[in-house]
């Protein structure tokens, strides 16, 4: 359902002007809509067959719910038809299938390319031009601000967003403080259809199986020094996880939300700590600078003063990225709810034997799941995949930690 | 001794200058026009329009000479009188200068008459006069006639004169010498070719309309080698002798050395900029190495609150380009945000027979920036309305990109050639590719069909030829 005015949240089928089965062409009236304003026609916005609608007459239909599609004869639609049963956003009345682009394991639908259908959702006003260009670079307009007469789309918009750079995130990390970075139109793009999808923040999952065989022996050894704390391994992994994130600016990072994404060259671990009413995160502060020593003094203090309610705002707000942990509870593994504005989280699995093939041998072996949650906006399939993998590799040699 | 302020004060009531009052007037500004001569400046009074007219003129004798007998009228025995082409085009002129003081009437704007002066924190004097803009003063002073003393050819007019002279003379020389073969001269080797004068172009350029593309240049020069005017491209003026009635111009050209004798020498290349007495230095008004006025992107000038629009800010030196500044400016100092002008879409004509319009690249441009484009082409002797009136000498050729289909530039030599090109100006302003000037329909028959078979031509599918 299309917005068919510019305060529509909410559309009634009167009638529908095509049937199942009909060939329509972009364009075509399909059926008509009253608005909150008038009674309004809802067009086709691409060409096919209607083959299937989900909204009868007489019905009332969220704006972004998909009433019908409209695909080739012989496509296969029988995802599209499962996913309309859900309550399912989609800006396309008309969600014509296309091919997902070329992009990392699609953990999640993938931001498909724009393009197949030139018509933006909703009404885009751009020059023929800047039409054009827009699709032969695979831009949505929608993304695109305009500068001409009336914040009319031309040529100079579509080009200057094309060559807006994609940030760069490799680079060594300059001392303290954080980095802004502008969104790019990809980025952007992105983060807009994600969020249809599901929610404000389009989450994704990574899981990964860890080899703790190592950080229990190093574990042991520590504790064995008897001079202070005990180390647990909730202290290793957020030891880990902060190293990791030193070498994965991109993961510690926050969603600005307002065309930005800051990259942290800093790194604050939010903690999550199960209290009586709920759940809180206290922030480890410069968590990349501790030692596990100190890493350990401190998250026992923290947790023990979340559990009494004393802690203060600036102690549980700030945090660049969060850890999870379940293991306690016998979990093996679940998935965590990303706390915004912060766009990553690992969720920790409790720590059982398993038996273990390598070589051809069987043998026995600590292992730990860990699944991150992503900020699909900012991590990516692959990226989220590499940060997982470092923290799986100091997890299994830990003295990567110190290296 | 006056003193008087107003929001905006215009210097020079030109085709910038008295369309920057209206605009400004339109906005509710306090406006004034400080002129020293007739309003309309030289467009309307020694420029654009009384040369329209006798450019009609020319197009009447040459049609009634020629034509009209196969069109089935006999005009009889054909006399032709200058004076009477020059007396209407005179009438027409004062027609539309009253016509600017109509208008600055009714929009309310103060015509001072005199030369102003620009003083110190947007002061202007006018005589004995000081009068104070409140929110800004705009530069409209234009240009003037000037002779090429260098070579010889002080304007001294009777013999060595310029259009200031030419746009008053009883009756056509037996012979001319134009030196420059742009917009001006070409128009007027047009207009004394038809009334009778023996008319040599010399160009220092190898071309005539050396800034249009080739190809119009090419047409042009065919149509007038036919009716006898004769072209000295890449061709210099060494130097002159003026006598009492007969100048002799010394021209190499092509390597070789030859007199060209005239009546009348007739300058029609460059023009003097009106930056002396305005007072810019007292006012802090900077110019450029090209000897214009300095403007930023909203035209204003080093001096705060003083602008510049019109010939005086910078080419292109054409009415229209002055007017749309001239609106710009009064849109902006009204704290508007106008729309930016698009110099690279500013169309240019020439108003001989055949016209020559042009917007955008020339070909040659499209060859030299590397671009990947394709030119569409359609001929005026396919076109039915051409024929029909017998003016079949022409083109329309339009440049797309070849990717996107944008109309990088497009060119036109028809009769009626400045009437045609504002489709493409329109589409190239709205960035319209090619396509969309095809699916609008064309009225049939008609010579802008020629413009949409062009498009289509860009496409490979032209219908008509």
């Amino acid at each position: 359902m299309e917005a068919l005015s510019p305060t529509m949240e909410e559309g009634k089928l009167l009638s529908w002007h095509k049937r199942e089965g009909d060939r329509v062409t972009d364009g075509d009236v399909l059926a008509e809509v009253e608005t909150d304003k008038a009674v309004m026609e809802l067009q086709a916005r691409g060409a096919g067959v209607l083959r299937k609608i989900f909204a009868g007459e007489g019905s009332t239909v969220e704006v972004g719910s998909i009433v019908a599609v409209i695909a080739e004869p012989d496509e296969d639609i029988d995802a599209l038809v499962a996913g309309a049963a859900k309550p399912q956003k989609a800006k396309q009345p008309a969600a014509k299938q296309e091919p997902a682009a070329a992009a990392p394991p699609p953990t999640t639908p993938a931001p498909t390319a724009p393009a197949a259908a030139p018509q933006p959702t909703g009404r885009v006003k751009a020059s023929p031009l800047a039409r054009r260009l827009a699709s032969e670079q695979g831009l949505d307009l929608g993304t695109v601000q305009g500068s001409g007469p009336g914040g009319r789309i031309v040529k100079r918009d579509v080009e200057g967003a094309a060559t807006s750079t994609p940030p760069a995130v490799a680079a060594p990390l300059p001392a303290g403080g954080y980095e802004d970075i502008e969104l790019s139109q990809m980025r952007k793009t992105i983060a807009r259809r994600l969020v249809e999808s599901i929610g404000p923040i389009p989450h994704f999952f990574l899981t990964t199986e860890v080899d703790m065989d190592q950080a229990a022996e190093a574990r042991q050894s520590l504790n064995a020094l008897d001079a202070g704390p005990r180390i647990s391994y909730n202290d290793i992994i957020l030891k880990v996880v902060a190293a990791a994130l030193r070498q994965h600016r991109e993961c510690n990072a926050w969603w600005l939300g307002d065309g930005k994404i800051r990259l942290f060259n800093e790194v604050h671990i939010s903690m999550a700590v199960a209290v009586e009413e709920g759940l809180i995160t206290p922030v480890i502060r410069n968590a990349h600078l501790k030692s596990l020593r100190e890493i350990a003094v401190e998250s026992r203090e923290l947790a023990e003063r979340a559990r009494e309610r004393k802690l203060t705002p600036e102690e549980y707000t700030g945090g660049t990225f969060s850890v999870s942990n379940l293991g306690m509870f016998d979990i093996d593994q679940f998935t965590g709810v990303i706390n915004p504005p912060e766009t990553g989280l690992i969720a920790v699995g409790s720590i059982t034997e398993q038996p273990v093939v390598e070589d051809g041998e069987l043998f026995v072996q600590q292992r730990m799941r860990l699944t991150m949650s992503c900020d699909h906006r900012v991590i990516d399939g692959a990226m989220g995949a590499r940060f997982l993998q470092t923290v799986k590799q100091m997890l299994e040699n830990p003295l990567a930690i110190v290296y | 001794m006056a003193t008087k302020t107003f929001d905006v004060i215009i210097l020079g009531g030109g085709p910038a200058g008295y369309v920057c009052a209206i605009r400004a007037a339109q906005l509710g500004l306090a406006t004034a026009v400080v002129e020293r001569e007739k309003l309309g400046g030289v467009c309307v009074n020694v420029g654009c329009i009384p040369s329209k007219a006798l450019l009609h003129s020319a197009y009447v004798a040459n049609l009634v000479q020629k034509d009209a007998k196969t069109l089935g009228v006999n005009a009889g025995e054909v006399s032709l009188d200058f004076g009477a082409a020059i007396q209407h085009s005179r009438k027409v002129s004062e027609q539309n200068s009253k016509g600017v003081e109509f208008l600055m009437k009714k929009h309310k704007v103060t015509v001072i008459g005199g030369t102003g002066t620009l003083q110190k924190g947007r002061k202007v004097k006018v005589g004995k006069d000081t009068y104070t803009a409140s929110k800004a003063v705009v530069i409209a002073t234009g240009t003037r006639v000037k002779g090429i003393p260098q070579i010889g050819l002080e304007l001294d007019k009777t013999t060595v004169i310029s259009t200031d002279e030419a746009l008053f003379l009883e009756q056509a020389p037996k012979s001319v010498a134009i030196v420059g073969a742009g917009a001006v001269g070409c128009e007027f080797a047009d207009i004394f070719n038809a009334f009778g004068s023996e008319v040599t172009l010399v160009e220092i350029l190898p071309r005539i309309l050396p800034l249009e593309d080739a190809e119009s240049s090419a047409v042009l020069a065919r149509t007038f080698k036919k009716r006898k005017i004769k072209m000295l491209t890449a061709a210099t003026v060494k130097g002159a002798k003026v006598g009492k009635n007969e100048v002799t111009l010394d021209v190499e050209a092509g390597g070789k050395q030859q007199q060209v004798q005239a009546e009348k020498v007739l300058i029609g290349a460059g023009r003097a900029l009106n930056t002396e007495d305005v007072g810019l230095d007292a006012a802090g008004v900077k110019l450029n190495e090209q000897g214009f006025i300095a403007v930023d992107e909203n035209l204003k000038t080093s001096a705060d609150g003083v602008y510049a629009i019109g010939d005086i800010a910078g080419p292109p030196m054409l009415a229209h380009k002055g007017s749309r500044e001239g609106v710009f400016v009064a849109e902006h100092v009204a704290g508007k945000q106008p729309h930016p002008i698009r110099y690279d879409n500013i169309p240019s004509v020439t108003y001989c027979h055949p016209e020559v319009a042009s917007i955008g690249l020339t070909e040659e441009q499209c060859k030299e920036q590397k671009l990947d484009y394709v030119a569409g082409k359609f001929p005026l002797t396919a076109n039915g309305r051409a024929r029909a009136s017998m003016e079949t000498d022409g083109f329309v050729k339009i440049l797309r990109d070849k990717r996107y289909g944008e109309i990088l530039g497009a060119h036109i030599v028809a009769s009626h050639a400045s009437e045609m090109i504002h489709e493409l100006a329109v589409a190239r302003e709205n960035e319209y590719t090619v396509e969309e000037v095809d699916l609008a329909v064309h009225a049939h028959p008609t010579l802008s069909e020629a413009v949409a078979e062009a498009a289509l031509d860009s496409l490979g599918r032209v219908i008509h030829t």
